[in-house]
């Protein structure tokens, strides 16, 4: 067998790349269409919801706190859509004032939990090693239990109470954020892209600027828009067990606990705001992950 | 003691495998058109071509594993003496493994890194034979490893892929393909994740596998790898059969323009540049780094002038990119010096206006460009470092984006919407946006197609001329070298083991591992001072490469 | 291979490092309820008594130096932690019996119910994960999957309540006797554990199904019931293992509400009527079990994972090592 030549043979390529040199990407029109319906219905439900925390008097029927002691316990009507209480109170416009109780706390837990595991998780990153190694260990012990859980010993230590309960979603919301930051953080500041801006010549600190930061940021926000709907199933489960807001305060998980002993005799009175509930999460979380894929699909 | 060899060629005359017309169309139109291929029991028959030609789906359809959604047609699909032409899913399961099985590239990705190499050569006769257990079922392994020439059968039988060497790894896969004993091996660029000298002892195992009666298809983009193994070839293009023949010939002496493109895309003389005088533009002397334990680079001296390219040549954990890093000020070397334009050089003296005279392409394209930013920003921003005013620094990044070959409209785009080609093109752009005097590349073009890669050597060899750049060039490519670099070093274990001329290192290696190089790659030494151009003489069929 | 006294001396570090973590983390989760509970502002044994509480302060003292709350408070943390060496959480305020006793009680009904749950929880996962081959079939499942897990499980059990006992009376109400009660509870507790544990399962299977190694496979002419059992499963569930930790959290928060919800007992009463009472020692109690559960749940996986996964075996062990997050 004999040589031609040269031959192109190399030594080393130089990862175990497959030899296949990148073709430009287009886009995939398929999968977007269906990824565009589910993202609409969220996006109406999501509206829907916003105008009933901001102003619940357009979509309430009646007086989430009026009481009509004759007219409790009715079944879902015309007059009563979602039915009547054990207090004769309308359940739909109970549940739309609850909104903003929910969606508030979720909000603000995640906003809060974002900015401090924004700080701290940058921090952390770029702090000397064994301070970063120990502040890890304490969030790793935290993380591997469940928001709820983590909230529910918060107020177990804090003791019951609308304010405890937002202070221990907020807390238990934080380790999650503070450990994506750092790993992004990490993974940013190791790129080859960084990198190279440093030798180009531009300084330390505008390149964290321009290129970690909003890397992290990116990051953490598609996680935040799903962790909203964490926060808020959070906060309803401690208000059903009863450490949350107090009758006659309109709040979903209050209103399933109260629905709970009334099982037999109305179902509607639990049946409406656990529907909210699951409703909104699944408007939240898909929004979420139809931002993560776009993300994904960006090559960010 | 179970029979190893199959049987011989001779008495299986419908063996092998015969494909007419085949054709696979995909969505937007015909991606392979009216292929025909021949591979009698104990051929080799190679396709080649450049990436998008159609090989690797060609390969697929022969063993019916073509992606969903893309139908696949043929005349004839004749796989060891079996109509494969209407075969559902279950009728294709029992041809695969049993009759016609398949090798991809890079055995660790290849092989299922949970299972131990020898569950998994096991699995084909788990399969197709399942009354064979037990004993005779580790029998077999041990026997499929030995004819693959895999040291210690039975220990590495029990190891896992990762703890296997890249060679061995290759050889458990090819073993996990041949464990049913089936009459055709498809072998999808088997070799291409290998070190060259590796490489070439696997190649000469595919061969000896043929000559024991395999019909074996061998799909490869490296035609020095071919000529090792093939006995004919046919040539793709564009989803077409080009031109077929007998390897040697065809290579020699290409009839159809492609397949001469194909070749010469490969083949290509040494650099002829005046050398220069003077003091060199970076010095480098003695230099060392060791991560830990590991000496990853041991006492490399170097000189680079303006406008000369210096070529570093090495296989994996040579040290290289290590060295290059080095070079750039990004890594400091534990011992040795670096003087660049006549004062001392490292880390901490690579800052502000002196960073810029040293500039890094990296090796891989597809890591080095932030994707949130589009191209023009990109540039936009080396520009501003270099100290380009704002007003003026849209018509430089217009400018640049010609000097490298891209059209000004690429300013808007963003990575993901680049090829391979044209992101390489954007990181050198922007290296070369701050007017270094020095610029290092880390095989920049690896990961592109032949003819990719000439345009863009062709192209950096113009800009150096034209800026009157030094250039340190890493790659593992020979035919690299020829085309881009005046000297060359060549490293093995962190020490340059020769350097010089590449003239002359070509024509004359001294040292062993340089020779072992060359000779991988294909490339004929001749004393006497001249490299052997194919197209020149006529092939000798008893030479040796 | 490693010489074998070289790895007896690997094990028994390995051992001593696993008890080393194991006891930092529980006196870490002590010393934080400790300061916990000594910061918040309130006087324990005024919220103790309540705000009706008509007692002198006297009386009051007399309780604070009963329960050492008078000494200074290294001395308590002393005592405390000198406590728990022996085994002994205290004594409840408001039980009078000691901690581990009322806790101890009723864990086994906790148990029973998270066991249970588990069992079930897998079943699903892993049937959604086999059996869901086709692509609509997979989109219709993720939909359901994130349908349920969305939906608060204290309202998923009333819902089924409602249905199953109320309505078509399949199962009782409640009852910790019979063996039937513990059917919906666990269905209802197993629904998000099994959601969450499919989706990571099948994530892992897709991710699988696109490495190269299963075209190899698929080339050896095997069966898709081969590539999921002896191939991508495995890899899949190196994933779904280093959840583990974070899988059982979900069933202990999710058992206070579902015990709750169907009137069982457990952990869940003890934990909620000690939170209302504002009963420190046991709520310390139950900080300290969490955190023990935590501990050998993370340990288990960390002794399992490298089995499953041989790349794995070199690098050592972190207890605090997770997969990404869940969502």
């Amino acid at each position: 067998m004999t040589a031609p030549g040269r031959g192109g043979a190399g030594l080393t390529p130089p990862t175990a790349r497959p030899h296949r040199p990148g073709r430009a990407v287009p886009p995939r029109r398929r999968r977007i269409t269906g990824r565009a319906v589910a993202l609409s219905l969220a996006a109406a439900v999501l509206a829907v919801l916003a105008v009933a925390a901001i102003a619940p008097g357009l979509l309430a029927t009646h007086d989430p706190l009026l009481t009509d002691v004759r007219g409790a316990l009715k079944p879902p009507s015309s007059a009563h859509w979602f039915g009547t209480d054990q207090s004769g109170r309308d359940v739909y416009s109970r549940v739309v004032h609850g909104a903003g109780r929910s969606i508030g706390i979720g909000l603000l837990a995640t906003g809060l939990a974002l900015v401090v595991g924004l700080i701290a998780g940058s921090a952390s990153a770029v702090a000397p090693r064994p301070v970063d190694a120990a502040a890890m260990r304490v969030v790793d012990v935290l993380l591997a239990f469940p928001e709820f859980l983590v909230a529910l010993l918060v107020v177990a230590v804090l003791g019951p109470g609308p304010a405890n309960v937002a202070v221990a979603v907020t807390i238990a919301a934080v380790p999650v954020y503070i450990r994506l930051a750092r790993a992004q953080t990490r993974a940013l500041a190791a790129a080859e892209h960084v990198e190279a801006a440093r030798i180009i010549g531009i300084p330390r600190p505008l390149v964290h600027l321009r290129h970690v930061l909003p890397g992290v940021l990116g990051a953490v926000s598609v996680l935040a828009t799903i962790g909203i709907g964490t926060s808020i199933l959070a906060a309803a489960g401690l208000s059903f067990l009863g450490l949350g807001p107090t009758e006659p305060t309109p709040e979903w998980g209050l209103m399933l606990s109260a629905g709970r002993n009334l099982l037999l005799q109305a179902p509607w009175v639990a049946l409406f705001p656990g529907l909210a509930i699951t409703a909104t999460v699944v408007s939240v979380s898909v929004v979420g992950r139809v931002l993560r894929a776009r993300a994904e699909e960006r090559g960010a | 003691m179970s029979d190893v060899r199959p049987p011989a060629a001779a008495e299986r005359p419908d063996g092998g495998i015969r494909v007419s017309g085949l054709r696979i169309d995909g969505q937007s139109g015909p991606l392979v058109r009216g292929v025909d291929l021949e591979v009698r029991p104990g051929e080799c028959v190679a396709i080649v071509g450049e990436s998008g030609a159609g090989k690797s789906l060609t390969a697929r359809a022969l063993l019916g594993l073509t992606p969903r959604g893309l139908s696949t047609r043929a005349d004839v699909l004749d796989i060891d003496g079996v109509d494969a032409r209407d075969l559902g899913e279950p009728g294709w399961r029992r041809l695969r493994g049993a009759r016609i099985a398949l090798v991809s590239q890079d055995a660790l990705v290849s092989l299922d890194p949970l299972r131990r190499v020898g569950a998994e050569v096991a699995e084909p006769v788990r399969i197709h034979e399942p009354s064979v257990r037990g004993t005779a079922l580790r029998e077999r392994v041990r026997a499929t490893l030995t004819r693959v020439a895999l040291p210690e059968p039975e220990v590495r039988a029990r190891q896992y892929p990762h703890e296997l060497s890249g060679g061995l790894r290759q050889r458990a896969l090819i073993a996990s393909a041949l464990a049913a004993h089936p009459a055709v091996l498809v072998a999808d660029e088997p070799t291409t994740a290998l070190d060259a000298t590796v490489q070439a002892r696997v190649l000469d195992l595919l061969r000896r596998i043929a000559d024991e009666g395999v019909a074996v298809v061998f799909i490869s983009h490296d035609l020095a790898a071919v000529s090792r193994v093939a006995d004919r070839v046919v040539v793709m293009h564009d989803g077409r059969v080009i031109e077929t023949g007998d390897t040697a010939a065809v290579l020699a002496a290409p009839r159809d323009p492609q397949t001469r493109a194909l070749v010469a895309a490969v083949s290509h003389e040494p650099l002829d540049r005046t050398a220069r005088s003077g003091p060199p533009l970076l010095a480098a002397s003695g230099l060392s780094k060791s991560f830990g334990e590991r000496v990853a680079v041991d006492d490399v001296s170097l000189a680079l002038h303006r406008g000369r390219t210096l070529a570093v040549v090495g296989e994996s954990g040579s040290g290289k990119t290590t060295l290059a890093r080095m070079v750039v000020g990004v890594t400091s070397p534990d011992a040795g010096t670096l003087r660049f334009d006549d004062a001392p050089w490292d880390a901490a003296r690579a800052a502000g206006a002196a960073r810029r005279r040293v500039q890094l392409v990296q090796q891989n394209p597809w890591g080095a460009l932030d994707p949130r930013w589009t191209v023009g920003r990109t540039l936009a921003e080396a520009f501003a470092s270099a100290g380009v005013p704002r007003a003026g620094r849209r018509a430089r990044v217009a400018g640049l984006l010609d000097e490298v070959g891209l059209d000004a409209g690429f300013a808007g785009r963003r990575p993901a919407q680049l090829s391979g080609g044209q992101r390489q093109r954007v990181a050198i752009a922007r290296a070369l946006a701050v007017a270094p005097d020095l610029l290092v590349l880390d095989e920049p073009v690896s990961a592109l197609d032949a003819s990719v890669r000439a345009r863009i050597l062709d192209r950096l060899r113009r800009l150096q001329a034209d800026r009157d750049l030094a250039m340190l060039f890493v790659t593992h490519d020979l035919d690299v070298v020829a085309q881009i670099a005046d000297d060359v070093l060549v490293m093995q274990d962190g020490r340059v083991v020769e350097s010089g001329a590449v003239r002359c290192v070509f024509t004359e290696p001294r040292h062993p591992f340089t020779q072992e190089l060359l000779a991988a790659a294909g490339i004929a030494a001749h004393p006497g001072g001249t490299v052997e151009d194919p197209r020149d003489t006529a092939a000798h069929p008893g030479d040796t490469a | 291979m490693p010489r074998p006294r070289g790895s007896a001396r690997r094990l028994l570090a390995r051992l001593g490092g696993i008890a080393a973590s194991v006891v930092l983390v529980l006196c870490g989760a002590a010393t934080l309820a400790f300061i916990a509970f000594r910061i918040i502002p309130g006087d324990p044994v005024e919220v103790m008594l309540g705000p009706q509480a008509q007692v002198s302060d006297a009386v009051k003292a007399g309780i604070r130096s009963d329960l050492g709350l008078d000494r200074p408070l290294l001395e308590q943390y002393g005592a405390f932690l000198g406590q728990l060496v022996r085994g002994d959480l205290g004594e409840s305020y408001q039980l009078r019996l000691p901690v581990v006793e009322v806790i101890g009680r009723q864990l086994g009904s906790t148990l029973q119910l998270t066991g249970a749950a588990l069992a079930v929880a897998l079943v699903l996962a892993l049937a959604s994960v086999l059996l869901g081959r086709g692509r609509t079939a997979r989109t219709v499942l993720a939909g359901i999957e994130l349908v349920v897990l969305s939906s608060p499980v204290f309202w998923t059990g009333l819902v089924l309540l409602s249905v199953f006992s109320f309505q078509l009376g399949w199962f009782p109400v409640s009852g910790a006797r019979d063996p039937a009660a513990i059917v919906l509870p666990a269905v209802t507790l197993a629904l998000p554990v099994a959601a969450l544990l499919a989706q990571v399962l099948r994530d892992g299977v897709e991710a699988a199904e696109r490495e190269p190694f299963l075209t190899t496979v698929r080339a050896r002419g095997a069966t898709p019931l081969r590539e999921s059992v002896h191939h991508t499963l495995r890899h899949a569930s190196v994933g779904g293992l280093t959840l583990a930790a974070y899988l059982v959290g979900s069933l202990l928060g999710g058992a206070v509400l579902v015990e709750t919800v169907f009137a069982r007992p457990g952990i869940g009463r003890v934990t909620l009527a000690a939170i209302s009472d504002r009963d420190l020692p046991v709520i310390t109690g139950v900080i300290l079990f969490s955190a023990l559960v935590f501990v050998v749940v993370n340990t288990v996986v960390d002794l399992v994972v490298p089995v499953l996964d041989p790349r794995l075996r070199r690098a050592p062990s972190a207890i605090g090592r997770r997969a990404a997050v869940p969502a």
